[in-house]
């Protein structure tokens, strides 16, 4: 049954209460969490009552419940989506097969580090975001930080979870690692390098929500086609989540690219000197932050041609985004897929057996779905009367990761040297100048229906609510 | 419970594609699968959308939450929003006269748009005007003495069989809106349903573009314990319309065939649905119930297991208080046997809207005219207050209530909150 028993400690609709060693193990966890939230989670935030959403069950008449609540009692929890008792395995070498509800012994090394992995970037993002409360450019914004936080809160206990009920005591040190890596730190690091990034300001925090959550939503959904029922049940509900994730960064963005035209045609200028003057975000800043954050996001998908990725897929430990969707044999034995790689210093195509390519395939998904939304931005501009248009930069541009790493590419896809790199580099991807520029913005607002200068107010309000609502009450 | 088609309009379901970020969220929740998309939009099919509002809460835009008045004829098609880049305006009332919509229908379905698609048009400035908005007082929670409910045990890809045990018209003879209560037994099938749940009944056959009928959603007017107690059965209440304003046939396909179904035939069921507008178990526990039409079925499912536990003895006070609207005292469904319900077990409220000679009068002007028990019922914690019905009175019901508390001097803020926190306001309109 799908309702979420909140009258437990930890609230969860697995019928927690009957697991009598594992509810022991997770509420020794629940402290260290605690602790975790108040020493990196949002600074100064201890006493605001915040609009959340939260689940009371996770069919939809009850999965979005609205109410001020302190982030510390948000009820983070342990909420799979229904399942279905004759759920088959639909690709892979164990195709037809009946999905598993325990972990078997030959996949467990690979399970473990796919959820570590997942588990490791939820509170990794909630460190690099916790000194944004600080520079909110208003109450709505704030709300929606915050929101973002304690979800990446609940997505690190789904994780846990996992864990702890079939991983055993590598489960549990596992549970305990994720709390004590920090990110950014130099001797206990996050483990994908994204995730060690800053988040300096507000404008990389949308970019980072916008590109970096998107990730997480082809991560999720790949794992929500796994053949191992409880991940696929467990991450099929985190999606719900994450569209929230993405919705703040898509229309944070437009926004700033609303403010900035309303500015533009305001001075009838497209001098970025005149618009920064103006206390406004200048397009070619915007499209610099784009292009670092999309690099850097597209190399979370990992090595083009990766054999864990084949094994992950045959093994029916990971999906592809929408498999159900597809028409092929959902086998890929035999079957081939392009991806790019550099021969005398060009780019070129070439044919590698699709089971080694699917980061390559997922990435190439993402990178659709990405472009579609940069599209949407161009409309507010084009709306606006304003020629530019944004675009993403080519696949090979900044790659650290795979065949492209270390190659020098303009964000058109021409290969250059050093030399025009280093000159060139400022034009490409956020300066030290354009971070100190977007930092001198970032001054907190935080009244009712009040916007920082840079950015356009939203059309609409969350949960119905008027856009000057109490989104944040401080305590 | 079928999508209100009065007169060939429709209030049409639509996604604004200048909010929307293409998440797939509301494709994914939509019971009935009436949301699809191409590479460019997310849109919604208007024959298939039944208005039951799952998507809505899941959406982290609000961009699904638009509606338009629009003649059924003219409905936007999926081809055309797919090449949208925003909504269109609603339809002026010159152009919905020119396809034969009067301004009177056209009028009840604009109010039947959520108040907050009125906020849209306004948002974008610095300084939103607060919109009363009656959604945001309905509970997604339970009462808690509520019962434990069981939800989606057969899912459209399996769902079980029932067979029709009983198939009246329960309104009167000869009017073009006939009502009929259905009675559905799961033979030895369990398919547990609680008052205020419902079901989803498969059509035969195929529809336009040849695929299997959607589920169609019907409220349960029957107890816990069976139509019948003690037998594995439930009871609907399910409208038909015939006709429309200009005498064309309008044939809603489910609640057709619903209602020619005969005794011994076998019909495709899914569910049961709903966890939270479910009525309250505690022996002094008040419920109020508003509805209008079919909405009164949760309201007979409710009233008649109180009559069963009254008549056993386990009650102890608990008061009844009934607000009932229809168009006329013939298309009241259940009229006969509400009238025969004792004045000391439920307090009867009838409002006719089309009575000829008589004032139109509504259920909050109803809910008005009883203040002072209603203010009475809104101090008592005890109290649990249910709306069900056609979307245009949702508002209008909340407004009443919030009236009715001020002139007590309650602080609605206060009161509203308390009641969506506890559980003891459910709003289900369509």
């Amino acid at each position: 049954m799908s309702t979420i028993n909140y009258s437990e400690k930890i609230p969860n609709n697995v019928n927690l209460g009957e697991d009598r060693t594992l509810q022991r193990a997770l509420e020794g966890w629940q402290p260290n969490f605690i602790n975790w939230w108040d020493d990196v989670g949002p600074e100064g935030s201890t006493n605001h009552e915040v609009y959340l959403r939260t689940a009371v069950s996770v069919d939809p008449q009850g999965w979005a419940q609205f109410g001020h609540v302190k982030m510390r009692d948000y009820r983070w929890g342990i909420f799979l989506n229904p399942g279905d008792a004759n759920r088959e395995i639909h690709f892979g070498d164990h195709k037809g097969e009946k999905a598993w509800q325990d972990v078997p012994g030959e996949h467990r090394a690979n399970l473990r580090r796919i959820i570590v992995t997942q588990g490791d970037t939820e509170p990794a993002s909630v460190e690099q975001q916790r000194h944004l409360g600080l520079t909110a450019p208003s109450m709505y914004d704030l709300r929606n930080l915050f929101q973002i936080n304690v979800e990446e809160g609940r997505h690190l206990w789904a994780m846990v979870y996992l864990l702890h009920k079939h991983f055993g005591r590598d489960g549990r040190e596992e549970a305990e690692a994720l709390l004590q890596r920090t990110s950014g730190d130099a001797n206990n690091p996050r483990i994908l390098g994204a995730f060690n990034e800053k988040t300096p300001d507000w404008l990389a925090f949308f970019m980072f929500t916008y590109f970096t959550d998107r990730d997480g939503k082809f991560q999720l959904a790949a794992l929500a086609e796994s053949a191992f029922d409880p991940l696929a049940r467990t991450t099929k509900f985190m999606l719900t989540e994450e569209a929230h994730h993405m919705f703040v960064g898509e229309s944070g963005v437009s926004r700033v690219l609303a403010r900035t035209a309303q500015v533009m045609n305001e001075l009838k200028t497209d001098d970025p000197l005149k618009v920064r003057a103006a206390g406004a975000i200048d397009l070619g800043t915007i499209q610099r932050y784009l292009n670092f954050h999309y690099s850097v996001t597209i190399d979370l998908f990992g090595a083009d041609q990766s054999s864990n990725a084949a094994i992950f897929y045959s093994s029916g430990l990971k999906g592809r985004y929408e498999e159900g969707k597809r028409g092929d044999d959902h086998v890929l034995k035999g079957q081939t897929y392009k991806v790019l790689e550099v021969k005398d210093g060009q780019l070129v195509e070439k044919d590698v057996p699709m089971l080694n390519a699917l980061n390559e395939v997922l990435r190439d998904d993402f990178i659709k779905d990405s472009v579609a939304g940069v599209g949407r931005w161009n409309k507010v501009l084009e709306k606006a009367g304003i020629p530019t248009r944004l675009t993403v930069p080519h696949k090979a541009f900044n790659r650290q990761i795979g065949a492209l790493a270390g190659i020098k590419m303009s964000p058109e896809g021409r290969v250059v040297n050093e030399v025009e790199w280093a000159a060139k580099r400022d034009e490409w991807l956020p300066s030290a100048e354009d971070f100190a520029f977007v930092a001198s913005l970032m001054g907190r607002v935080v009244e009712p229906g009040k916007f920082a200068g840079w950015i356009s107010p939203p059309v609409m309000g969350i949960n119905r609510q008027p856009v000057d609502f109490e989104y944040v009450r401080f305590g | 419970m079928d999508m209100a088609v009065e007169a060939g309009v429709i209030k049409q379901h639509l996604i604004d594609p200048e909010i929307c970020i293409r998440c797939n969220t509301c494709e994914a929740t939509c019971p009935v699968n009436a949301i699809t998309h191409d590479d460019n939009n997310y849109v919604v099919r208007a024959d298939i959308c039944n208005g039951c509002m799952a998507c809505i809460s899941p959406c982290p835009t609000g961009s699904i939450d638009n509606w338009r008045t629009m003649p059924l004829v003219r409905a936007y098609s999926i081809e055309e929003q797919f090449t949208w880049e925003s909504l269109p305006a609603e339809l002026s009332t010159e152009e919905l006269e020119a396809a034969g919509v009067s301004a009177e229908a056209a009028g009840d379905a604009a109010a039947a748009v959520p108040a907050q698609t009125q906020a849209q048009a306004q948002a974008a400035v610095e300084s939103v005007e607060p919109v009363f908005n009656s959604a945001q007082y309905g509970a997604t929670v339970p009462p808690w003495s509520a019962a434990h409910a069981y939800t989606n045990l057969f899912a459209p890809k399996a769902p079980t069989t029932a067979t029709v045990v009983g198939n009246f018209n329960c309104t009167e003879a000869g009017f073009d809106s006939e009502t009929h209560h259905i009675v559905l037994d799961f033979g030895v099938v369990p398919f547990p349903v609680l008052e205020g749940q419902s079901i989803g009944i498969i059509a035969p056959g195929v529809d336009a573009i040849g695929k299997r009928h959607h589920a169609r959603q019907y409220s349960v007017a029957s107890p816990r314990n069976g139509e019948r107690p003690g037998y594995n059965n439930v009871s609907l209440t399910v409208k038909r319309v015939t006709e429309d304003h200009q005498g064309d046939p309008v044939r809603g396909v489910c609640s057709n065939y619903v209602c020619d179904l005969k005794v011994g035939d076998t019909v495709q069921v899914v569910g049961p649905f709903g966890t939270s507008f479910l009525m309250p178990n505690h022996p002094r526990s008040h419920i109020v119930m508003i509805c209008t039409g079919t909405g009164s079925a949760p309201m007979r499912a409710m009233t008649e297991w109180r009559r069963r536990l009254r008549k056993s003895g386990k009650f102890e006070g608990g008061k009844l208080m009934l607000f009932f609207g229809a168009r006329t005292q013939q298309e009241l469904p259940y009229f006969g046997p509400l009238q025969s319900l004792p004045k000391d077990f439920i307090d009867i409220n009838l409002a006719f809207s089309r009575t000829p000679g008589q004032p139109k009068r509504y259920v909050q002007d109803l809910m008005r005219e009883r203040a002072a028990d209603l203010a009475a019922l809104l101090k008592d914690g005890a109290s649990h207050f249910y709306v069900c019905g056609l979307k245009s009175m949702e508002e209008g019901v909340v407004l009443a209530l919030r009236d009715v508390a001020t002139e007590a001097g309650l602080d609605w803020d206060t009161v509203g909150a308390a009641l969506k926190r506890e559980g003891r306001l459910h709003l289900e309109t369509y």
